[in-house]
């Protein structure tokens, strides 16, 4: 099993993001650390941890002695395996040497960064607190304190960005040498600032870019091994691959989702709510369903197929009892025949073009409604 | 038994918006049947379609009990009758089950199109036809005028007409009494063969076919062994009754003279049709009452459903509604692009737009309509003549001698700021100008010679923007002529889509092409491949554009654990595609197939 902690508090929203997360007033972050204990005490879903993430939100807002206190209180309840990946995510402009030193005492062994871009206009555009340089300090920082998996998040397609300018932030970037480098490419949800800009991006240049980055990447030597992630060889983050192979995780947290038992739910997004009930997770918990075996069935296609391995033709068959070429021979064919993915006795994987158009692809997974 | 000098059979007839629905309210309200809390705003338009378009769709009637100034009861017989120009049919088989019409006349507006088109439709049928000045609570009422206009205009006599304001209820009580006075009672011989008029009917789950009819002749009661005497189906009346307000009131008999139901559990839809006479199977009349005015639907277009598997559904509705509707014609046709669905005939683009609203909302369908189209006649070189309805059926040009379209007259009445614009319209619509009255000072009526296709999609429309409103029409059918005429086709992906191909006029196919091609550029949606869209006459490619292939389609971020949002864009791409045609292998989504319908809006 996996723990995803959600920590839903940022020093401020960023322009493009519509994630759960808000400014929190210290005392408030406290009375949510408090609640966080209580439902971390109070879960029965009492299962061996291989991975835990702690997400935002920016996790790194918390003081060193709030987030050793979540962790202790993880240690307390679960028994993790030797060789957990423990991810927290964290903001340049939100780090410090101390804080670094608590998450390496409380067995934190990965940091992600939320850097975005290297260029100071696009931070600005994009609502970012941090310099680069602050990031720079940061990042020395984190390694200075022994950390040797690191990820850095970058987005593409900013407004106005040009090609050379996010060639400039990939060498920049990929000089530091981290682990791990997650791309996305900016994605303009109703409810942001940017969707109010009402602002567009020409298509064919993102196309560009994304392949710039994936054939860059390439000859730095990270492998691509999801539609938007990539990592020196044995670096992929287990957390994450666990939610595209649909391993069992447990969400804490505020709004936080899980799969346990083939079933998934998410804790509510109502903070008051949220304070008040921590400590009977059943209370706090919506949107409860059972997959049936048609659904785990659809999941495990369109989660699986973002990977660039694709998924497992013997997983298919231990998990569902069925060949997936009987299950779904037609959609196999179909989506060959237009050049959008291939397969061979072991594996399914989409295509360089299949990726581009994944969504569309992957919709051909899902079954008719009887 | 009611005394036949004691009924009056009759119904209101009006140019659109000129209150006749209002009238209607009124006249029952105030015979007392309802009080006005019962009342719903338009006791009459029972169809949720009707009010929201403010029109009368189906004939409706009602029975009602008046006592009147001589102290006697009188039944009133109101049957109420569709006021649109597509509707004439309809109108011609109510007014054939009464003995008086009451016309309703704006107190502003005055006599408009199909104020005149009605009161001939009523004189056609030998009616007593009654004026009635409405709307004089309007500041621009102006009844001395309207009354001039109606005798000079109609010539019929209009000094005593009542003056009256349906919205407020002033001086309705002048129009009971003049029903009484003014509509002659209805004749016949109680002790004659019976002999039925069927008006309409509607289909009912449990009593089946309910017939609406005129006893014209004789009696019928429960029991009467009842001949259909077109289709020769014989029943037995189950129960005969009359129209009570928005139900069925049963009775003892229906006598000569009377209005109301019969049933007799026909199941049987085909059994019972509008027009047709019912008699008495043991003692049948000499010969069935001459048949109503016959039309013949004058626009076609494709039906199809959405989704295939919804055919029969498809079906049974058009059989339920041909049922209530004689003049819904299909037949099953097939095309390539759309599948199993249904050629439709209406008597015009209202009566389309209302059957396919009615389907969709009262049975539930998705429904894909193809291009309107006209009868077209084709000549063939072997001297064959075929009658085409859907253009797909077009035979080789070599084949082809030529061609004839249908032609209407149209009579147009407007204010004279709008005779220009109204008649550049008309030229611009092939017209071919007729003549050109002035029915007063400020307003004249422009007859144009036009053909049926040419109005079909929007000319109603534009004859409004371009007049403010002010213009109004009326239309009756001429017969062919000859005319350039080409098959206009649609090719998707090099495809031809059949059910996009239209018949043009040579002169402006160029231009109806671009538009098509640019109109479909917007509606379909990029898909893995480039895809050309060209229109063609013939062989001859006449219009391009080009749908350019899908680059991109992919969701970046994963949230977390929570993959709900990415099911809901899945499901929502799969729910978009579902509704798609599949023809090649582009997918072509359901709007677009009425795009054609559309192509002047921009």
């Amino acid at each position: 099993m996996e723990l995803y902690i959600h920590i839903p508090f940022c020093k401020q929203k960023c322009n493009y993001c519509d994630f759960l997360s808000w400014n929190g007033e210290a005392k408030q972050r406290e009375e949510y650390v408090q609640a966080l204990l209580k439902e971390i005490t109070a879960v029965k879903e009492k299962k061996e941890v291989t991975s835990i993430f702690i997400g935002g939100g920016t996790p790194s807002i918390l003081e060193p002695q709030q987030m050793k206190r979540i962790m202790e209180g993880i240690h307390e309840k679960f028994k993790l395996r030797e060789d957990a990946e423990i991810t927290i995510e964290a903001n340049p402009g939100t780090i410090t040497r101390e804080k670094l030193e608590a998450y390496r005492t409380c067995g934190i062994n990965r940091i992600s960064f939320g850097l975005q871009s290297i260029h100071e206009d696009e931070l600005k555009l994009l609502g970012r607190i941090h310099t680069f340089k602050e990031f720079e300090e940061s990042y020395h920082m984190a390694r200075q304190a022994g950390f040797q998996n690191i990820n850095i998040d970058l987005i593409m397609a900013v407004p106005n960005q040009t090609m050379d300018r996010w060639k400039e932030t990939l060498q920049t970037i990929t000089a530091l040498k981290p682990e791990h480098i997650s791309a996305y490419s900016l994605i303009i949800e109703e409810g942001t600032p940017f969707y109010e800009m009402d602002y567009e991006f020409s298509e064919d240049l993102e196309r560009e870019m994304y392949e710039e980055t994936k054939n860059y990447l390439k000859k730095q030597d990270y492998q691509q091994y999801e539609i938007s992630n990539f990592a020196r060889p044995g670096y992929s983050c287990r957390h994450n691959l666990g939610y595209w192979d649909r391993e069992e995780y447990l969400g804490l947290g505020l709004g936080a989702a899980s799969l346990i038992d083939e079933q998934r739910w998410n804790n509510t997004r109502d903070i008051l709510a949220y304070l008040s009930y921590a400590n009977e997770p059943e209370k706090i918990r919506i949107n409860q369903e059972v997959l049936m075996e048609r659904e785990q069935m659809e999941e495990f296609m369109f989660l699986g197929l973002r990977k660039t391995a694709g998924v497992s033709v013997k997983k298919f068959q231990e998990k569902f009892g069925d060949d997936i070429k009987t299950v779904y021979g037609r959609q196999l064919e179909k989506l060959t025949r237009d050049g959008l993915l291939e397969y061979d006795e072991h594996r399914v994987w989409l295509t360089e073009r299949g990726i581009s158009v994944s969504n569309y692809a992957m919709a051909e997974f899902l079954f008719d409604d009887e | 038994m009611i005394e036949q000098s004691k009924i009056r059979n009759f119904c209101i007839i009006a140019h659109i918006d000129h209150g006749k629905s209002t009238l209607a309210d009124r006249i029952i309200e105030k015979t007392g049947l309802l009080t006005s809390r019962e009342m719903q705003s338009q006791v009459l338009d029972n169809m949720d379609l009707e009010r929201e378009r403010g029109i009368t769709i189906k004939a409706q009637s009602v029975r009602i009990v008046y006592k009147a100034q001589d102290g006697e009861e009188y039944i009133f017989n109101l049957i109420d009758t569709p006021g649109h120009v597509d509707f004439n049919y309809e109108v011609s088989r109510s007014l054939a089950a009464c003995d008086g019409a009451i016309l309703v006349v704006d107190a502003a507006q005055g006599i408009e199109a199909q104020t005149l088109a009605n009161v001939y439709l009523a004189l056609d049928h030998d009616l007593d036809v009654m004026p009635v000045i409405n709307k004089i609570d309007l500041p621009s009422a102006d009844p001395d005028r309207v009354v001039e206009e109606i005798e000079d205009v109609i010539g019929i006599e209009a000094q005593d007409a009542p003056r009256i304001s349906a919205k407020t209820g002033q001086n309705v009580e002048e129009v009971l009494e003049a029903i009484v006075k003014k509509i002659p009672a209805p004749v016949g011989d109680v002790n004659a063969p019976l002999q039925a008029l069927i008006f309409d009917s509607v289909y009912d789950s449990y009593k089946g076919v309910i017939i609406f009819c005129r006893i014209k002749e004789g009696s019928v009661r429960r029991g009467t062994a009842l001949r259909m005497m077109a289709t020769g189906a014989v029943e037995e009346a189950v129960e005969v009754g009359y129209f009570g307000a928005g139900q069925f009131i049963p009775c003892e008999e229906l006598t000569a003279g009377m209005v109301g139901y019969i049933t007799a559990s026909i199941k049987n839809v085909a059994d019972t049709r509008v027009g047709d006479t019912i008699t008495d199977d043991t003692n049948p009349c000499a010969e069935p009452l001459p048949g109503y005015k016959k039309v013949n639907p004058m626009v076609y277009c494709g039906l199809y459903p959405a989704d295939g598997a919804k055919y029969p559904d498809l079906r049974d509705a058009l059989e339920k509604l041909q049922l209530n509707d004689a003049s819904l014609f299909y037949e099953p046709e097939t095309s390539i692009a759309l599948g199993f669905g249904f050629r439709c005939g209406f008597l015009g683009l209202l009566h389309l737009e209302i059957i396919q609203e009615r389907l969709e909302r009262e049975y539930n369908l998705d429904l894909i309509t193809t291009a309107p189209s006209v009868i077209y006649k084709v000549h063939k070189t072997n001297g064959d003549i075929i009658e085409l309805t859907n253009p797909s059926n077009l035979p080789d040009p070599a084949e082809i001698d030529y061609m004839e379209e249908p032609m209407v007259k149209a009579e147009i009445m407007v204010t004279t700021e709008f005779i220009g614009p109204i008649m550049d319209l008309c030229q611009e619509r092939r017209g071919e100008y007729q003549g050109m009255e002035y029915m007063e000072t400020t307003r004249a009526l422009l007859t144009y010679h036009l053909p049926l296709n040419e109005i079909i999609y929007d000319f109603f429309d534009a004859l409004k923007s371009r007049s403010r409103g002010y213009a109004s029409f009326d239309y009756e059918m001429l017969g062919y002529q000859r005319s350039e005429l080409v098959k206009l086709d649609i090719l998707v992906n090099k495809e031809e889509v059949d059910a996009l191909s239209f018949i043009v006029f040579s002169g402006t196919a160029y231009e109806r092409g671009r538009k098509m091609c640019e109109k479909l550029k917007k509606e379909i949606p990029r898909q893995l491949f480039e895809i050309p869209i060209q229109a063609a006459i013939g062989s001859k490619v006449i219009a391009r554009e080009t749908v350019k292939a899908m680059r991109k389609d992919v969701l970046a971020k994963c949230y977390g654990g929570d993959i709900s949002r990415k099911r809901k864009l899945l499901e929502k791409q799969k729910e978009g595609k579902k509704r798609m045609r599949q023809v090649g292998n582009v997918e072509i989504p359901q709007k677009a197939f009425m795009s054609v319908l559309k192509l002047d809006d921009e």
